[in-house]
């Protein structure tokens, strides 16, 4: 079916957000956006309104007609109204889980990968080896007051006895949950199935329990998606049903709305599956930063509940260090001073950086933010991830926080931010500078920027499962995310290996599409910023002979790569990026990379700060 | 004429304030509608249901979890005391008896065949939930508590540590510029709630606890002491349940900040007075900031005062404070709000609205600017 128009939602903790996507000879593309404050809680506590007031801006944006009093017209009719409503939510501090495993390393995992990847908070993992006796775990559930729980342990027809005891465990807990008294915790079980009969016999009459195939029916096998598809079910059944106003507002959406992370994750497992591509996306918010990788088809999320921008910028201070954050300052500042202002940016959340100063603190502490939680993301994403997936009985016992880990900066090939600290830096080559600092890619790694964070909506798009609607929305969804959604920064080429200081370290010979052509050649310790177009250059990137590219030590690549606003970045600091201590050379490198890339407005003011 | 959303903090002479008393889960309500309360009066109680033992029984007897039941000697639901035999097996020809005895005074819960673990629980847990301040009953929470209503002047702070508290309003600085010295805290201020003016250092915090005063309301403190008092770094604005026996609540920010006018006029007003504060905050979506109550008297109560706050924007005319560096701390009053987006020195494009502060005319960001709500 073909679709004119498509509007979309995503109800955030304090922000709606609408977007209106329409057909334009042939082409799907963004058209208007709107936003009002989010109304979940007093004094409204209905989230339809802030619903409709977003939709309501982006009416008199548009133009055109899409309310008919509180109701969203569908489908369009001549000119008026959409043909289809659909919407993502982390409202009300998104969706937060507990999860339960016989083996903390093992059915534990699995079973925080399937809540995670469903897009929730995982809040703790409980399992029979966490090291905490009984009445520990059964306080710490009490405390906790989750939204759901998922339940897994055993794999099929082995024993029964650990998983059981973890339902007695919860039994004598006997959790509340967050929202609404009145109701019962939902609970999913995905363990042995040979344990069925006696976990109904022990949650079945004090929780809303749920079976679902085992997440782990095998040593070496992981079947992730059953729980998966159930967390989202009750998410919406049971969970948000119980937030105010969101009974009304599924009525009015044509899909399952889904949790804003979830939603952000599968499309970008859909991205980088259809284009063969390792991704890697960030989303930097004022409370949480979410990562979602695929590597080698493998999708991972991992959300670093307590490192973020506003709410929690102290913690980031605190996990950091000051001396982490002041590193990347160029700029004498009075430490206790620096820790009060972040203190007050803490209290007041929503304040903006007015002086160049604030900023350049502010993208700081966001370069630390980043760090840290692609440094939990990469000690997450070991072993498997996906639906259905098998794997080795070797790689089963490698499955620890120490293990492998799936993330390969020189395989990766997209870099996606978003967030505010990066969608609405004021230079885009202070998002830049920001993702590669923190992520640090190697060889060759396109990056870019969620202009205005619509992936959630664009991700519940491309999950429409009515069957005639579901191809022509992913299609719509792929096309606006290519063509509105991203902000194609350029390319950051990164030789890796060691070499001496100043040592040439790359040749890179390009040719453009007009025919003009030019050779770079990168030393140990440069910072070369290039301005291109997004559109293919032909490029033979010749490392030194210990270096490597991504072709392997010392082998010739020829490809093509894209430039963007920043157009190329030749990166030769070296991996890992090696800051010196001493104040004078760091302040003097720190001016020489951000000039490079003219990434503040006038650094001679911040030499006269210093 | 140009307006703007800003959250403001309030500072208020005269309002219906109305405070929640609710037990965590359900449990009887000690009070009737139209009482009149004091703080200290309970209004509602419960029992928390106690904390749980579990006791492996069928590894301690050395038995399948399968014949716990045989075992057992206590039944489901019966109280048991520390050290009360609860299961036992006979050894071989009823020689090398052995039992498992109670860890705890409670009761057992259940027996497990598939585990071999007995559940026992402790004694349930009394929860009480005072009035918190002086009012009467307005509304009663059927089973959870009572919605208590006063009329008070009532402030906000901008954060806060330490839960509930409450005493006589002691001004110990005299200006609002002045900090609060260690030397200013005397054993007269137990019980008190003192203020002052822009700071109190961690060393007077710390004399304050020793002279167990009540609270602390003052303009500013140091973030990096915050670690000391806690015991960890604050990460997340998230307190309240700190055991410090002194609240302190923070009307500014930190650092060394004077207090505002408004705030330290109406604390002074009400020197000697009764009030109720609370430190607990919570900046989160449905953020939760510290307060201060100060029931009014009957001959306190004017009939003049707007007693319902309005969230209301900015308007030319609104004093408002900056928040937020180069200008923090600093309060004016609004000139003029410009429609259109104006680049700041960071090169941020935002909507300004420009402040007279002392005769100057600053162009702040609008998400700078903290209302001050006053009546």
């Amino acid at each position: 079916m073909k679709l004119n128009s498509i509007l979309a939602t995503d109800c955030g903790s304090t922000t709606t957000k609408a977007i209106l996507i329409e057909n334009i000879e042939g082409e799907y593309r963004l058209t208007v956006r709107g936003e009002a404050p989010t109304t979940v809680e007093a004094p409204f506590e209905d989230v339809t309104k802030g619903v409709l007031n977003a939709v309501m801006e982006v009416e008199e944006l548009a133009g055109r007609k899409l309310l008919d009093g509180d109701n969203i017209m569908s489908p369009q009719k001549d000119g008026v109204g959409v043909d289809i409503y659909i919407s993502t939510s982390s409202a009300g501090g998104g969706l937060q889980m507990m999860v339960a495993g016989a083996v903390k390393s093992m059915t534990g995992e699995s079973a925080e990968r399937a809540a995670l990847s469903a897009g929730s908070i995982v809040m703790d993992v409980i399992a029979s080896n966490d090291g905490r006796l009984p009445h520990e775990k059964i306080k710490r559930i009490r405390q906790l007051r989750p939204d759901m729980i998922l339940l897994a342990g055993g794999t099929d027809g082995g024993t029964v006895s650990h998983v059981v005891e973890l339902a007695e465990i919860l039994r004598a807990a006997n959790p509340k949950p967050r929202l609404g008294q009145n109701y019962k915790l939902p609970v999913i079980y995905a363990g042995n199935t040979k344990a069925q009969k006696q976990i109904q016999e022990v949650l079945g009459d004090i929780v809303d329990l749920d079976m679902v195939e085992n997440i782990r029916p095998t040593l070496e096998g992981e079947n992730l998606g059953p729980s998966r598809d159930k967390v989202h079910d009750l998410f919406m059944e049971h969970v948000m049903a119980q937030a105010p106003g969101y009974k009304k507002l599924m009525s009015w959406t044509d899909a399952p709305i889904m949790p804003t992370p979830g939603a952000v994750g599968s499309l970008i497992e859909m991205i980088a599956k259809e284009q063969d591509i390792s991704v890697v996306g960030v989303d930097i918010g004022g409370a949480t930063t979410d990562i979602f990788s695929v590597f080698s088809g493998k999708f991972n999320r991992t959300v670093s509940a307590n490192l973020g921008m506003s709410y929690s910028v102290c913690n980031v201070l605190a996990e950091a260090g000051l001396d982490n954050v002041l590193r990347w300052v160029p700029l004498d500042i009075d430490r206790k001073e620096l820790t009060n202002r972040i203190g007050n940016k803490m209290i007041r959340p929503t304040t903006v950086p007015q002086s160049l100063e604030e900023l350049i603190i502010e993208q700081a502490i966001a370069r630390e933010a980043l760090r840290l939680s692609f440094e939990q993301h990469k000690a997450f994403a070991v072993a498997l991830k996906g639906v259905q997936t098998t794997r080795t009985i070797s790689d089963a016992f490698e499955q620890s926080g120490s293990g492998q880990s799936l993330v390969n900066m020189m395989e990766l090939d997209l870099l996606v931010g978003s967030g505010g600290v990066l969608s609405h830096a004021p230079r885009r080559a202070q998002s830049a500078r920001m993702m590669i600092d923190a992520f640090q890619p190697e060889g060759i790694t396109q990056l870019a920027v969620d202009s205005i964070f619509m992936m959630p909506q664009l991700g519940v798009l491309a999950n429409i499962d009515k069957e005639s609607l579901s191809k022509e929305a992913r299609k719509a969804a792929l096309e606006v995310f290519h063509k509105d959604c991203l902000i194609r920064l350029g390319t950051c080429i990164t030789p890796v290996g060691k070499t001496k200081s100043k040592a040439l370290i790359l040749t890179a010979d390009l040719t453009f599409t007009d025919g003009t052509s030019k050779t770079i050649q990168l030393r140990e310790g440069d910072f070369i910023q290039m301005d291109a177009p997004h559109e293919p250059i032909k490029a033979k990137l010749t490392p030194a002979k210990k270096m490597d590219i991504g072709g392997g030590v010392g082998e010739i690549i020829q490809t093509e790569i894209y430039g963007g606003v920043t157009g190329l970045v030749f990166d030769g600091r070296g991996r890992p990026l090696d800051i010196p201590t001493d104040q004078g050379k760091r302040l003097e490198l720190l001016r020489k990379w951000s000039e490079a890339v003219s990434e503040y407005p006038d650094v001679k003011a911040i030499e006269v700060s210093i | 004429m140009a307006h703007a959303y800003t959250p403001g903090l309030k500072v208020l002479h005269q309002s219906e304030v109305e405070k929640n008393r609710r037990l965590p889960i359900k449990g009887e309500v000690l009070k009737e509608q139209g009482d009149n309360v004091l703080p200290n009066d309970i209004v509602a109680k419960t029992d928390l249901p106690g904390n749980v033992q579990m006791v492996k029984v069928s590894n301690l007897l050395n038995i399948g979890p399968g014949d716990i039941h045989d075992a057992m000697i206590v039944k489901n639901g019966v109280a048991i005391s520390k050290g009360q035999i609860i299961a036992e097996m006979a050894g071989l020809f009823g020689l090398f008896k052995s039992d498992v005895k109670s860890p705890i005074d409670g009761t057992l819960e259940s027996v497990s065949d598939v585990t071999g673990v007995a559940v026992l629980r402790e004694a349930p847990i009394p929860v009480e939930v005072d009035a918190y301040m002086s009012g009467s009953v307005k509304e009663i929470i059927p089973e959870e508590g009572v919605v208590i209503g006063a009329k008070a002047a009532f402030i906000q702070g901008i954060f806060g540590i330490g839960g509930e508290s409450r005493g006589e309003i002691v001004i110990v600085s005299s200006s609002r510029d002045d900090e609060i010295k260690p030397e200013m805290i005397t054993t007269e201020h137990e019980g008190k709630i003192i203020v002052g003016g822009s700071f109190i250092s961690l060393e007077a915090y710390q004399k304050a606890r020793a002279m167990k005063v009540a609270g602390v309301v003052v303009g500013g403190f140091n973030y990096f002491d915050l670690e000391a008092l806690l015991g960890y770094t604050l990460g997340v604005a998230i307190t309240g349940t700190e055991s410090l026996g002194t609240s302190l609540v923070l009307t500014e920010g930190y650092g060394k900040i004077q207090m505002s006018d408004r705030t330290f006029s109406l604390l002074k007003e009400h020197e000697n007075h009764f009030a109720s504060i609370n430190g607990a905050t919570q900046i989160r979506a449905g953020v939760i900031r510290p307060e201060i109550v100060i029931p009014l008297d009957e001959n306190q109560i004017s009939d003049d005062i707007q007693f319902e706050s309005q969230e209301i924007g900015i308007d030319a005319g609104s004093l408002v404070r900056i928040i937020r560096a180069p200008y923090f701390g600093k309060i004016g009053k609004v000139t003029r709000l410009p429609s259109d987006l104006e680049k700041m020195e960071s090169e941020t494009m935002v909507r300004v609205a420009e402040i007279e502060v002392d005769g100057e005319i600053l162009k702040v960001p609008r998400s700078n600017l903290e209302m001050l709500e006053t009546n």
